[in-house]
């Protein structure tokens, strides 16, 4: 906040930077103190992260729109309602950070915006006529949801929401390509001003970009609203909002899993994309100064898996009575192949030694480790970790059944084959990988880890949906009842994916070093250097702050209304917890009820 | 009760000694530096937490005493463990503050960059020199002539001066080395050796001598084919 302050109150200095009679355009303005490049850092992150935010939550709100259309189960469109009722809040936050974004730039860096609006000026057009049917469709969305409910009007409602996704899309995709073409320009052919624009646009990295951002916007959109439903769920005061928000918590965090699991690959895409475009921006970023943030981002994504399967775990051992004991030794097993993989995953190829350390290893690569190090190894803990996170799921999924079909034995038997065979093909790949030309390993093993874990995805979820049609229900699943650390654990969850987006996101633009369009335009301002990694964090870390506050702020005000309509019942000792663990409130909650709410 | 207290220190404790004394003495291995093993063991013990509060039970059980010890809450003869665990622990803070601080002879550790990014006009670059066996033997014969004193005549970095040397010269039988690389990106480090490292490769520590002084491009080019070939391994491509 300080910064963003102290860049808004600098802005009259502008005008003392913009001499009356300058002897050349001005190319920088900076902001005394503060820096200019601090000031967008900041601000073009707040508004990245909630764009993000605004264009991944309408497309699960609308999907659980349609299931519960389809399905008739009103909790779904409540639901669906619930979580476009924080998108109206956020969408005016996030147009007024991108504003403030645009006037920043033209402000800071007259020539970069000069060079990029001559190529882009035709989807600058684009992008605004987009801006106003999105706008439209989405008043038209919220505004009418309870007059749109039945019959015809619901399909229209349904179909209002499929626009909403569509404009939502094409907003996204218009400025990447902005971005993307700073960091992987193209030769730009004389022509009309449209042809240099669609040129431009379609840049190497621009399709990579886009699909990254979709899946990242779907896991940034579900865990914020696991967070926001972990938040209700502390503070809840009755059995009914205990339930709804522990079953929206649950949902958000699946949808986080979800878009997870396909991330890493979309990752993968990208990266290889970047080093087939610009080898040295390749190791810049995986071999070179940025190496080290990928450790940070195992470890964050680490964190991340383990957050996700953890509240799985604690959901099946409250919610589904009895499952605490019959699924124990599996959560344990599960458990350390993710640690063993994380443990893979965060070893740097280069060991942080000291100099009598690195002696005795005969170097910074550890003979035995070292081969943790590389990309062989990454991949393979990756797609390992998925299939756990996957196999967690489908536990859960299965918790608290009894299959009923004859051949029920015979599919667990083929799909514990499936699963086991899986693995040992991806470790033996990744293995394999190590011995093969580089290109084969990138263009067929890591490929094929890929499919196999797809593979495995798409044989065991319809195979365990069909199984469970007929299966008889041993346990009722009790929503409500979740101890106060499954709340914590959906906020810690949505921390760390808005870390791991502001981490990436100083690694997308610092891998362009030197230029603000890589190899065309040249940064000849003071900043043309590359922030240290310890700076770079508390930058990082400043973003994450301020994204959680004005989120905070954003539903504080979206559920004022809730509050004047909800009248005031219990007290302090009708929390589910009482006062907050951390606080020294009793952990009444950790006994699992058997009630059903 | 108490096996959940105790079976996480034993866990933690078998841990560490497979870390400090059994991987060191694996065939081929080495020591391991400090900041891998507090990596691994945060992991076990934040595994620990987590496997340890996953239901009422066994959080009771694990978390139980802890907090009765750290309340004092009817822990009898303990009361003087407590006590004494209220004075260790800022001493412990106090030591770590003042080792971190003091005045040492020890180098600090280093996040060394090993790859850089090479400089624009040699990124990208092919290989001129027609993969001929011929061409592959030269460039061994001169592998064998200016590098295999450091890097070793099995290529394995073992050469009779590697010994001189800290950080050691690169293996390049090791899979994690030039395998990973294109052929341009040993163009660049041969020719321009240590001291023509760049900004990022940090902290600059290379005694790889400038062979642009003294040998030919060709010559270099044909060194890069008789290493791969010699190491058995392949430069990264695109094709």
């Amino acid at each position: 906040m300080l910064v963003m302050a102290a860049g808004l109150l600098s802005l009259p200095a502008l005008a003392f930077g913009a001499d009356a009679t300058p002897p050349a355009p001005v190319e920088y303005r900076d902001v005394p103190y503060v820096g200019s490049r601090n000031v967008i850092w900041v601000i073009a992150q707040l508004h990245l992260l909630l764009a993000g935010f605004v264009l991944g939550v309408p497309l699960f709100a609308w999907i659980c729109e349609v299931v519960g259309w389809k399905g008739g189960e009103k909790r779904y469109d409540k639901l669906a309602k619930e979580f476009t009722k924080l998108l109206t809040s956020a969408y005016s936050t996030t147009a007024l950070f991108g504003a403030i974004l645009l006037f920043l730039l033209i402000g800071f860096y007259p020539k970069l915006m000069n060079y990029l609006s001559d190529i882009f000026f035709p989807s600058f057009i684009v992008y605004c006529i987009l801006f106003l049917l999105e706008t439209a469709t989405l008043y038209l969305y919220w505004y009418g949801w309870d007059t749109m409910q039945d019959g015809g009007k619901k399909t229209f409602h349904i179909f209002l929401g499929f626009l909403l996704n569509f404009f939502a899309f094409f907003i996204m995709i218009i400025p990447n390509s902005w971005a993307t073409f700073q960091s992987s320009p193209v030769v730009l052919a004389e022509g009309s001003d449209i042809a240099r624009a669609w040129a431009a646009t379609w840049n190497p990295t621009w399709w990579p970009v886009n699909i990254h951002r979709i899946i990242a916007n779907v896991v940034l959109g579900g865990y914020i609203c696991g967070a926001y439903a972990g938040i209700r769920y502390l503070s809840s005061k009755t059995p009914e909002e205990r339930s709804h928000y522990d079953w929206m918590g649950y949902v958000g965090n699946f949808i986080g899993v979800f878009g997870l699991l396909s991330l890493p690959f979309a990752g993968y895409w990208l990266m290889r994309e970047i080093y087939q475009y610009n080898q040295q921006m390749g190791i810049t970023l995986m071999g070179g100064f940025l190496s080290w943030l990928f450790i940070l981002q195992a470890m964050l994504i680490g964190v991340l898996f383990l957050g996700s399967n953890y509240y799985f775990w604690i959901g099946m051992t409250y919610r589904i009575p009895g499952s605490d004991l019959k699924y124990k030794k599996q959560m344990l097993a599960m458990l350390v192949a993710l640690l063993v993989c994380l443990g893979i995953w965060m070893t740097p190829h280069s060991l942080v030694a000291s100099m009598e350390e690195a002696r005795k290893m005969g170097g910074s690569h550890h003979p035995l480790l070292g081969v943790f190090g590389v990309m062989s190894a990454k991949m393979t803990v990756a797609n390992l970790m998925i299939l756990v996170t996957f196999m967690s799921f489908i536990m859960y999924w299965r918790a608290g059944k009894q299959e009923t079909a004859g051949w029920a034995t015979a599919a667990k038997v083929f799909m514990g084959l499936v699963l086991a065979v899986s693995a040992i093909a991806v470790i033996v790949l990744g293995v394999w990988g190590y011995f093969v030309p580089a290109i084969i390993r990138i263009n067929y093993f890591s490929t094929s880890q890929v499919l196999v874990v797809l593979g495995v995805m798409l044989t065991i979820t319809p195979l365990t949906s069909i199984l469970l049609k007929s299966a008889k229900t041993t346990s009722e699943m009790v929503w409500g009842v979740m101890p106060p650390r499954a709340g914590y654990s959906l906020v810690l969850n949505a921390i760390m994916i808005i870390l791991l987006m502001t981490l990436m996101g100083y690694a997308r633009s610092s891998s362009r070093v030197h230029w603000h369009v890589y190899g065309v335009l040249r940064d000849t301002s003071q900043y043309a250097y590359s922030p240290a990694l310890g700076y770079a964090s508390g930058i990082m870390a400043l973003c994450t702050f301020l994204f959680c506050m004005i989120v905070a702020f954003i539903f504080w005000v979206a559920t004022m209304g809730d509050k004047a309509k909800t009248p005031a019942v219990a007290s302090k000792a009708g929390l589910p917890h009482g006062l907050p663990a951390m606080a020294g409130g009793s952990n009444a909650l950790d006994e699992p009820k058997t009630s059903k709410f | 009760m108490k096996g959940a207290l105790v079976t996480p220190v034993i866990v933690m404790v078998v841990v560490y000694l497979l870390l400090k004394f059994v991987v060191p003495n694996i065939p081929g291995s080495a020591p391991l530096p400090f900041s891998v093993i507090i990596l691994y063991m945060m992991l076990t013990l934040s595994g620990i937490g987590m496997f340890y509060t996953l239901s009422k039970d066994s959080k009771d059980a694990f978390w139980g005493p802890m907090e009765r010890f750290l309340t004092g809450e009817n822990i009898g003869g303990m009361q003087a463990l407590r006590w004494g665990l209220l004075i260790l622990f800022p001493l412990l803070v106090g030591w770590q503050t003042y080792s971190s601080t003091a005045v040492s002879d020890q180098p600090p550790g280093e996040n060394r960059t090993i790859h850089p990014a090479p400089p624009g006009e040699y990124a990208g670059l092919s290989n001129p020199v027609a993969k001929t066996p011929d061409a592959i033997q030269q460039g061994k014969g001169f592998y064998a002539a200016y590098c295999s004193p450091c890097h070793g005549g099995n290529f394995d970095g073992k050469g009779p001066a590697a010994r001189g040397f800290n950080p050691p010269p690169a293996n390049f039988a090791d899979p994690t080395t030039i395998a990973m690389l294109q052929e341009s990106y040993l163009f660049w480090r041969i020719k321009k050796g240590g001291v023509g490292l760049p900004i990022e490769g940090m902290p600059w520590k290379s005694a790889m001598p400038r062979w642009e002084v003294e040998l030919p491009d060709e010559w270099i080019w044909k060194i890069i084919m008789g290493e791969y070939d010699g190491a058995h391994q392949s430069p990264r491509t695109w094709e």
